[in-house]
């Protein structure tokens, strides 16, 4: 494979790596999907001639308590990266490793919301409130999981990289830890829409 | 090494090649399968609408009792032809041959890179497009077929449609643009990021500007799309009604859902993708029209700049301009207005592009290449689809020619003798450049005066029969209805003349065969071009505009772009 320029060096006249402007395009038609879901809701409840009452339905102190993890697993990504960046390839694993837990704690959580519903006999097709929540909070679910594949990757295998290129690593969990904030951004918004309003 | 390789293992080799070039070429012949596969639909289709009922001669029997009985085409046969006609040539023909073929092979060429800037997402993005096409062709094959709404897919009726056709399409849908956003992020990085020294961004060429707009469109239109099919396979596997009103009965019965849903959401959503898609399939084929005319009429592009701020404004615009498809759903005045407005100003920067290259014309000492006439022929036809297309974007006159054959007439000008005959234009110019062979040039005009007679016979008589108001999408052909009366005999005309068009694409099938191994040698660059993609192998730098031809004083009437001001002094 013939060497790509800019793959790890800044070009200089824009300024950034490949990898750090492919993601954030990525992330442009992220919001245009995840916008469009939004719209939908905001469409469908515009139109319908009764609501639901979201938060008598949905449990807002297990959202809440997942709006703080998922908040936390980003401070953590966030100095996972930094750690690199210093050279400490030990802390790095410490706050990756915490980065994982707390994703795949809110995806327990997630499950046990969801489980909840179904018990009660809530499901997609019950209303269209429900339908937007299982739906909406479903791809954001699939989004977290990505998120996580992609670092076990690179706290496993992926980090054998910090050897080889040490530079081209930092910027890969950079990388990804600006896909996680951005899964973390969704949530955020997620979490009033469905939860509060 | 690779010569040891035998057959199916050098075949292997290219399907897991991250190489653009390679990648291209995957997608050309992947592309043009499908354009052929679509091609072959509209036959069927068409033979019904000339003598609908009457069994189809030769091939009838190839599709099944259950669609074709006896050789005759049933009506849910026909909306299954329909809908993936259209979903294959949009979404697996043109565009991927256009931007995945095109794009993939010429762009980093063109910019002076080695490769894109992510060779295996782009590898990726191939074989998710292959995925998705595959999952649209087994449809066919599944108990109810492929799906048969449309290829715009309208809710409620996709969403109550039985079978598992419509939710493979959603699901090839989705891996279709899954691919394509892969693809748009990787043009876009490459096109910032890998341009050769030199190379600032006024002086590449048109048609990576054209790819660089239309990879902002994929990018940013195609999730709209994505969400609505998330949305739509909710409704029809998880019982959801996002799409489903209340009060909906279907035979007399009442559905058993929630209902709420709005049908107009699934018509904003897919038009709010479908109308920069549009401009998915105009975008490359104008930047593959402006190479070949600067090229052949030996004189720079007219208003170069000004054809790129118009693709710029073009690219923009084109995101709010989608519910002109939609007059007819009783939208109020105010939004009509506001739609009606932003597709007057829209035709603005189309016009600007098309006029610049009419003026490219203008005291060049053209030479009539095969591909100079098919650039040629896209002007004119270009213009019919166009400016047919002015009265329904007003929503007074869309009105009584919406869903008409005067619509399936005004798009098919924009695509087929538009877009598909700069695609040819476009084999014919960069053939020697893939395979250092030329193609033979007798058997391209024949191609080209053949398929430009049958395309006009073929999409002229829609205009008429539109406006008599016989309707798209009847099995029939308007048989049944008395104000299509007169203009019934047309059917028969224009299934002749797809029938033609068939027989002349022959021509360049087999010019396209015979010209890999017999074509004429060529020359490492044969039309005397300057852009960097027939340069040769080195290190690449450009030192001046795109397309310096005819400049005074020098002593050949092209400077390549890559071309050092010091080799020849008087050249600079």
């Amino acid at each position: 494979m013939t060497s790509i320029p800019y793959t790890t060096d800044v070009r200089p006249d824009t300024g950034l790596t490949n990898p750090k402007l492919g993601i954030w395009l990525f992330l442009a038609s992220e919001v245009m999907l995840f916008g469009s879901l939004f719209s939908a809701y905001a469409l469908l409840r515009s139109g319908a001639p009764s609501w639901p009452d979201q938060s008598a339905i949905v449990s807002v102190p297990l959202a809440t308590l997942n709006t703080v993890i998922l908040i936390s697993s980003s401070v953590t990504m966030v100095l996972a990266w930094a750690a690199l960046t210093a050279k400490r390839v030990d802390r790095y694993r410490i706050f990756m490793g915490l980065t994982l837990l707390l994703g795949a704690a809110f995806l327990v959580v997630k499950a046990i919301e969801y489980s909840d519903k179904l018990a009660l006999g809530l499901v997609p097709a019950t209303n269209n409130f429900l339908g937007l929540y299982f739906t909406l909070t479903g791809l954001h679910a699939l989004h977290v999981v990505g998120g996580l594949v992609v670092n076990a990757y690179l706290l496993g295998p992926g980090a054998r990289m910090w050897k080889s290129e040490p530079e081209r690593f930092t910027n890969r969990v950079e990388v990804a830890g600006i896909y996680w904030h951005f899964v973390d951004v969704v949530w955020i918004f997620l979490f009033p829409v469905l939860y509060l309003l | 090494m690779l010569g040891a390789l035998s057959a199916p293992m050098r075949f292997l080799k290219y399907l897991i090649s991250t190489d653009h070039k390679v990648i291209g070429l995957l997608y050309a012949v992947t592309s043009l399968c499908f354009l052929l596969v679509g091609f072959t639909l509209v036959i069927v289709m068409r033979w019904q609408l000339a003598y609908p009922g009457e069994p189809l001669p030769f091939i009838g029997e190839l599709f099944g009792v259950a669609n074709t009985p006896g050789g005759i085409v049933l009506p849910e046969f026909y909306n299954q032809l329909g809908a993936m006609h259209g979903t294959i040539m949009v979404f697996l023909g043109v565009v991927p041959l256009a931007v995945g073929a095109f794009g993939n092979y010429l762009v980093p060429l063109q910019i002076g890179a080695p490769d894109m800037a992510f060779p295996r997402l782009n590898l990726a993005s191939y074989w998710l497009y292959l995925a998705g096409g595959l999952v649209m062709l087994v449809s066919f094959f599944v108990p109810g077929g492929a799906a048969n709404n449309g290829w715009t897919s309208y809710a409620p009726l996709s969403d109550l449609a039985p079978g598992h056709g419509q939710t493979m399409w959603l699901g090839g849908m989705g891996l279709i643009i899954f691919s394509s956003l892969l693809g748009a992020l990787n043009f876009i990085t490459t096109i910032i990021q890998l341009r050769a020294p030199g190379l600032t961004w006024f002086r590449l060429p048109f048609f990576v500007w054209a790819q660089f707009i239309t990879a902002f469109l994929l990018l940013l239109a195609f999730p709209a799309l994505q969400a609505a099919a998330v949305l739509q396979g909710m409704d029809r596997l998880a019982g959801t009604s996002f799409f489903l009103p209340s009060g909906l009965a279907v035979s007399g019965q009442a559905l058993d859902v929630a209902g709420e849903g709005n049908a107009l959401l699934w018509q904003h959503l897919f038009w709010f993708l479908g109308h920069p898609e549009v401009y998915v399939l105009i975008l490359p084929a104008m930047g593959i029209v402006a190479e070949v005319i600067t090229n052949n009429t030996r004189k720079p592009l007219w208003g170069y700049r000004l054809m790129v701020y118009s693709v710029f404004v073009l690219g923009f615009l084109s995101f709010i301009v989608w519910a002109h498809h939609m007059f007819l759903t009783g939208m109020g005045t105010t939004i009509s207005a506001f739609f009606q407005a932003t597709t007057m100003i829209i035709s603005i920067p189309s016009v600007i592009i098309l006029s610049s290259l009419m003026l490219s014309l203008y005291g060049g000492s053209i030479r009539f290449t095969t591909p100079m006439l098919f650039a040629l022929a896209f002007l004119p036809m270009f213009g019919i689809g166009g400016l047919t297309g002015l009265p329904l974007g007003l929503a007074a006159t869309d009105v009584p020619l919406h869903d008409t054959n005067y619509v399936v007439g005004h798009f098919h000008y924009l695509v087929a003798p538009g877009t598909i005959f700069a695609l040819f234009a476009g084999i014919y110019y960069w053939f020697p450049r893939v395979t250092g062979r030329m193609m033979n040039d007798t058997l391209g005009r024949i191609h080209f005066v053949g398929s430009l007679i049958c395309m006009n016979l073929i999409f002229m008589p829609m205009f008429i029969q539109g406006l008599a108001g016989v309707n798209r999408r009847l099995w029939d052909g308007g048989e049944q209805y008395a104000h299509a009366q007169g203009v019934l005999s047309l059917n028969v005309t224009m299934s002749m003349a797809a029938l033609g068009l068939a027989f002349f694409q022959l021509f360049f099938v087999a010019n396209l065969f015979a010209s890999l191994r017999g074509g004429r040698v060529a020359d490492s660059n044969p039309w005397k071009a300057t852009t960097l993609e027939w340069s040769s192998a080195g290190p690449v730098r450009a030192y001046r505009d795109p397309y310096v031809y005819s400049l005074p004083g020098a002593p050949t009437d092209f400077v390549p772009q890559n071309q050092r001001p010091d080799e020849r002094p008087d050249a600079s």
